[in-house]
Formats: C-alpha cells, sequence, structure tokens
C-alpha cells in the first residue's frame, strides 16, 4: 500500500518534472513560441481581404475559418515537438528510462498543448470578432477549441513521433494526420453553426469529449510505440 | 561462476544488406570491463545500441541476470547508464538542470544538488552551472553528459566513445572512474579508439576484415 503510494507520487513528480522541463525550453525560445500564433492571426486577417469584406459573408465562414486556422497552425507547431530532443539525444534518455514512456510523452504533449493550443484557444474570441462571428456562437466556439485543441496536439503528436526519425518529415506529417483531423473540424465547426442557429450543442461536445478521452487514452501509447520505432531505425 | 550480468548469445546484425556481426557470443560479470574494438563502420555503435535495448534490429538472444531481457525489462533499464554518440544535454538548458532532468528520469541517480554540483566539480565545470549548454564548448558539452557517471549508482554502464572530444586529463580521470565502477562491482561496456590502461580489460573484436574461425568468433579473452 504505502509502496503503491510511493510510485504513484513519483510518477507524478516525473510528470511535472518534464511539464516543467518543457514550458521552461518553450520559455527560453519564446520565438518559435509566436509563429503558430502569428500564422493563425495571419488567416484571420487577410481572409476577408482575399475573399470578401461583407459582414454577413464573413459571419457565415467565421466558425471554419478560425478552426481552419487552428488546425493549420497546430499542425505547423507539431513537426517540432520530437525533433530537438531526437537531435540531441535526449530522446534515447527518454527511451531508456525506467519511467513509462507514455507517461513523459503525455506531459511533453501536454506542455505543448499549453504552449499551442490554449494561446489559440485564448485569441479565438479575437478572431471572431474580427470576423463578425455572432455573439451566440462566441461561447461554443471557446468550448470547442478548448476540447478539440488537445486531440489535435495529441493525434498529431503521433505523426511527429512517427516521421521524427526522417531527415524531411514536414510534409508526411500533413499526410498521416490530417484525415485524423478532420472529424475534430467537423463537430467543432457544426457546433458553432449549430449555437449560432439557436440549437442545442450538447451532442456536439459530447462527441468532442468523447474523441479527446479517447486520444487521451490510446494515443499515449501509439506516441510511445512510434518513437521507439523511429530511435531503432 | 556466477550468473552473468548480460549474456548475449548468438548475435546476428545485418544493416544496408551487410552483416555487420554474426555468432557473436559474450557475457559481462560485475566487475568487468568490456571494451569493444573494431575499424570505423564494424558495428560498434550498432552493437552498443542493441546491447541498450534502443535497436531491435537483430536475431540472437539477449540476456539479462540469466532471464531473456524483454521480461527483466524495468529491473535492466533501472540498472543501466546509457551514453551514446548523443550527449542528451539541452542546449537551452543550463548543466544542472540537465542533470536534474536526468536524474527525474533515472530515479538510481542522485539528484541532490551537492551531488550534482560537486560531480559538475569532478568533470571540470564548476562554475558552468548556470550557463546554457549552447554557450558551452563541445568538449565541455560531452562532460556534462559524462557527469551522469558521477552520480548514477546504476551497476550496467554502456558508453559509446566515452572520450571523443575530452582532453587528457579528463580522459585520464575517466579511466580511473570506469576502473573504480568496477572495483565496486560495476559492470562497463565501452568502445574507445584510446589506448585504455585499466586491469581487468576483457575485450570483443568485430570487424569484417579478419573473419574468426567458426564458433569461437566475437568473444576473445
Amino acid at each position: 500500500m504505502t509502496n503503491q503510494t510511493a510510485s504513484d507520487l513519483s510518477l507524478s513528480r516525473v510528470f511535472g518534472m518534464m511539464l516543467k522541463r518543457d514550458l521552461l525550453l518553450a520559455y527560453r525560445r519564446r520565438n518559435d513560441l509566436v509563429s503558430p500564433l502569428v500564422f493563425f492571426l495571419m488567416v484571420a486577417t487577410l481572409f476577408p481581404l482575399g475573399v470578401s469584406p461583407e459582414p454577413k459573408f464573413l459571419s457565415e465562414v467565421a466558425a471554419g475559418v478560425v478552426w481552419v486556422a487552428a488546425l493549420l497552425s497546430t499542425l505547423l507547431s507539431m513537426d517540432s515537438l520530437f525533433r530537438s530532443d531526437f537531435d540531441d539525444g535526449s530522446l534515447e534518455q527518454m527511451l531508456l528510462s525506467p519511467q513509462p514512456l507514455a507517461l513523459l510523452v503525455v506531459a511533453k504533449v501536454c506542455a505543448h498543448w499549453m504552449i499551442s493550443g490554449l494561446p489559440l484557444t485564448i485569441m479565438s474570441p479575437l478572431l471572431a470578432v474580427m470576423l463578425f462571428l455572432p455573439s451566440e456562437g462566441m461561447s461554443a466556439l471557446i468550448l470547442t477549441l478548448l476540447i478539440g485543441t488537445p486531440t489535435l496536439s495529441l493525434i498529431g503528436a503521433i505523426g511527429a513521433g512517427l516521421t521524427v526519425g526522417l531527415r524531411k518529415g514536414g510534409v508526411l506529417i500533413t499526410l498521416l494526420v490530417l484525415p485524423l483531423y478532420i472529424p475534430v473540424l467537423i463537430f467543432g465547426t457544426g457546433a458553432v453553426q449549430a449555437a449560432t442557429g439557436g440549437l442545442p450543442i450538447a451532442g456536439y461536445l459530447a462527441i468532442l469529449g468523447a474523441i479527446l478521452a479517447l486520444g487521451v487514452v490510446l494515443a499515449p501509447l501509439a506516441i510511445a510505440a512510434a518513437l521507439r520505432i523511429s530511435v531503432s531505425s | 561462476m556466477s550468473t552473468p550480468l548480460l549474456e548475449v548469445i548468438d548475435l546476428f546484425c545485418e544493416r544496408d544488406e551487410r552483416v555487420l556481426f554474426e555468432d557473436l557470443n559474450f557475457s559481462i560479470h560485475p566487475g568487468e570491463v568490456l571494451q569493444v574494438e573494431g575499424p570505423n563502420g564494424s558495428g560498434k555503435t550498432t552493437l552498443l545500441r542493441i546491447l541498450s535495448g534502443l535497436s531491435r534490429a537483430y536475431e540472437g538472444q539477449l540476456r539479462w541476470k540469466g532471464q531473456s531481457i524483454d521480461d527483466g525489462r524495468d529491473d535492466f533499464l533501472e540498472s543501466l547508464l546509457y551514453f551514446g554518440h548523443l550527449p542528451g544535454v539541452k542546449a537551452t538548458l543550463t548543466p544542472e538542470e540537465n542533470l536534474r532532468w536526468y536524474a527525474a528520469l533515472h530515479p538510481q541517480t542522485d539528484s541532490f544538488s551537492e551531488r550534482i554540483f560537486d560531480a559538475l566539480e569532478k568533470v571540470g565545470l564548476c562554475g558552468y552551472e548556470d550557463v546554457p549548454c549552447h554557450s558551452l564548448s563541445a568538449g565541455q558539452n560531452r562532460r556534462v553528459s559524462l557527469a551522469r557517471l558521477y552520480l548514477s549508482h546504476a551497476p550496467l554502464w554502456i558508453l559509446d566513445e566515452p572520450f571523443t572530444a575530452i582532453d587528457k586529463r579528463g580522459v585520464a580521470a575517466k579511466e580511473a572512474l570506469i576502473e573504480a565502477h568496477a572495483d565496486k562491482g560495476g559492470s562497463v561496456i565501452l568502445t574507445t579508439h584510446h589506448e585504455l590502461l585499466i586491469k581487468n580489460l576483457r575485450q570483443v573484436s568485430l570487424g569484417t576484415n579478419s573473419p574468426l574461425p567458426e564458433g569461437t568468433s566475437g568473444a576473445i579473452e
């Protein structure tokens, strides 16, 4: 019993240590943090210029634009998730640690979400206002992004794990991961459109939540296996 | 004789349709230092990666304390310190932060501040504790990684070219450290092109140019 508690404690300590390290690394390389956010902002700024600045038209597509921009900017930052650890040998040490690799990986993905998905979610109301999203859809947009972006990070990390051993994995990640992103995108934008139309969104949120739950349970195992394959070859 | 710590039975590995080694047999007991020898490209690093469990591109058996290495995986990982070609040092972290992270991942490593500072002092990085590793030289980065040897209680060390980019005095200190580890009952498997002055040194030769007689290949006392 005491042993069990001790090992639980040490697991949460390892998780915390890993999370803190990745956040610290991100903080020391702040410039890299900004680029996905700038990309996110640029899409939303350029879209009305390129298509139509008409508020009526924009309010219809706002949810889709914000979601697609969030999805692509997550994808953009995904390639670097394991890259530097692979290049400097930290990944080897993680693989050879007696601590469960899936746990270390979850900590990394969690840190990645906190520096990509979370800021995107926080920024999304600003973009939504710029694109004239009706106010009824605002809370739905924030909620779906809050539930959806961790899923995007988890799924993307599987692709990142598989391609980390390749010199040019960037495009391959997109091909591997994008099909898996589509359900999240459909239910995310669907929820916002339903909310704008005055319909209940609980069903959409439940499905997004179910996908996230499935992702949290299964993705770490897949990511860990993918990393083992990448390092062993 | 006691059960060997690590036992290699009929190991076969091929890479890019070239046989790196076959019928490789050797074992390592507590207190032994084993040097893997061979020219460049003979598969020394590949062998060490296989032994550490990073690579699975092999046929044959690895036994850890008498049982299959897959069954004893947890115990094996807790007993292993692996020092690879890549130092495993994060450029944006300081030496102290790097070691602390390593210690969190590998519970058989000391993580007390005094011990970490002590280890950094021993590898000649006193005063560099708070300097980000990207402003240290290549050799100093290797030293940060080597400081793990002073902190670790793992019985089995697998060291791949530990002396690369290390100056003469550093090499002598590491040799003494390896010897002390063996005296305490630890085992070391290493590759290096340095002439080692360690007593009880055993060698395993790899090399495509010198085919050995059937049955005796690999282990040479």
